[in-house]
């Protein structure tokens, strides 16, 4: 039986690629757009702008005291009732990308505030403007911090996107979701799947690694 | 957009998301507990120093963290059926969110061991005291107080992974609100209801972290 189910795994390897290629594109997307969305919100909230930080705080702690699970639930279903109406995939690259902004936007507000004061006030006394002190002296030296909790965020970003199959999108994790209602071996079809999403996350999460020790060297 | 909002139907279900919030805060709570007395083996056997038992904690560590927990999740659901055992969706979301977040837990742990100086583990030794000693009396009176605030953060994250749990009809608090949704097809009022006491519990753990924090430098000063 055992053997049977497996010839019949390996017949629907093509269908798990899909479903892999489908987590690539979401996650991908979502990656970049929160990286922007991130970075933006993050400058901004460095800066001592009251109204604007409190408005962030009200934005982050929304998206970090929230499962994952109910933001996507209040996207697909609620937005739709006030008139907005979005299919599947764009409706979880939105809640993907403000769900993970809001992480990489603390990642970066703590980068900046961790650049030492002096930088800023010396870039000041150079005559830099405010654009100029943020690009050539603070966010180089802040980069060392943000860089590995931004790529240990991603290796969240791409876990979490595992949640999108419960509207409806085929990636791997609904694809393994279909196909153990065929081949009821939940073990080897949710093995597969979880060593496809291994073979992404662990480079990842390497990396980050790497990151950390290469940095914390140089700084040291 | 408010004024479509529909209190009278939160306040009849009150009692349906008061069970769920209960529901959340337990099974959380027995997550939290056998998260850390997984956490806590894996690390023992990390910093043993034998290959024979850092290698399956390292192996079990990095495939937690690499892998969803919906997938962890799934793969006990569907999967220990077919190994002829038989939990209830309770049981096997319970075991699955321990496992989960003992590998972080292990992790945190960890970290804090590694920040006591080598030193002080060597003076230990010079006094003749053996491994269970200097976990006893040197590491872990000095590892528990940076590891809370990183804990609590973890115990945040292990809340809002519960409502996970709701896929394998579990019922808690995010169950809650898709009952309510499906019998009255009031999908914004169930679920930002629960929304509002995930931030409650949120803003709980979240208070905690900060007083131990402060309580910390307190004591250290």
């Amino acid at each position: 039986m055992w053997s049977f189910y497996f010839s019949q795994l390996t017949d629907s390897i093509p269908f798990f690629l899909k479903g892999l290629w489908m987590t690539f594109k979401i996650s991908g997307i979502s990656l970049v757009l929160g990286t922007v969305l991130g970075f933006c919100v993050g400058i901004a909230r460095a800066s001592k702008v009251k109204p604007l930080r409190y408005i962030l705080y009200v934005y982050v702690d929304f998206m970090r005291g929230t499962p994952y699970l109910v933001q996507i639930f209040i996207v697909f279903f609620i937005l739709p009732e006030w008139g907005i109406q979005l299919a599947a995939f764009p409706a979880a690259i939105f809640s993907l990308t403000l769900y993970a902004g809001a992480y990489i936007c603390e990642i970066v507000a703590g980068g900046i505030e961790a650049v030492d004061a002096g930088q800023t006030e010396a870039a000041m006394a150079t005559g830099l403007n405010r654009f100029q002190r943020m690009r050539y002296v603070v966010m180089p030296q802040a980069m060392r911090t943000i860089l590995p909790p931004l790529v240990g965020q991603y290796v969240l970003l791409i876990k979490d996107s595992s949640i999108v199959s419960v509207i409806g999108l085929t990636d791997i994790t609904r694809v393994g979701w279909l196909t153990v209602q065929r081949i009821p071996e939940g073990i080897m079809v949710f093995g597969l799947v979880g060593i496809l999403y291994f073979s992404i996350c662990y480079p990842l999460i390497l990396l980050s690694n790497w990151f950390e020790r290469r940095l914390r060297a140089q700084g040291g | 957009m408010l004024s479509a909002f529909n209190f009278r139907v939160i306040w009849d279900y009150m009692g349906l998301f008061l069970q769920g919030l209960w529901a959340t805060a337990w099974i959380s709570a027995i997550g939290l507990a056998g998260a850390l007395l997984v956490g806590i083996i894996a690390c023992m056997m990390r910093i043993s120093g034998k290959k024979l038992l850092s290698a399956p904690a390292i192996a079990y560590i990095e495939l937690i963290r690499s892998t969803p927990l919906l997938v962890q999740l799934y793969f006990f659901y569907f999967g220990l059926p077919s190994l002829g055992i038989r939990f209830t969706e309770y049981q096997t979301g319970i075991f699955a969110l321990s496992l989960n977040s003992g590998a972080y837990m292990s992790e945190i742990l960890r970290a804090g061991v590694q920040s006591i100086p080598g030193g002080q583990i060597e003076a230990g030794i010079a006094f003749g005291l053996n491994y269970l000693q200097r976990l006893r009396y040197i590491i872990l009176p000095q590892a528990i107080g940076v590891t809370i605030p990183p804990m609590l953060g973890q115990t945040i994250v292990l809340v809002k992974d519960s409502a996970l749990l709701s896929l394998i009809s579990v019922f808690e608090l995010t169950r809650a609100s898709q009952i309510l949704t499906s019998e009255r097809f009031m999908p914004a009022e169930g679920f930002l209801t629960v929304a509002v006491f995930y931030l409650l519990l949120y803003y709980i753990l979240k208070s905690l972290s900060g007083w131990w924090q402060r309580h910390l430098i307190h004591r250290q000063a």
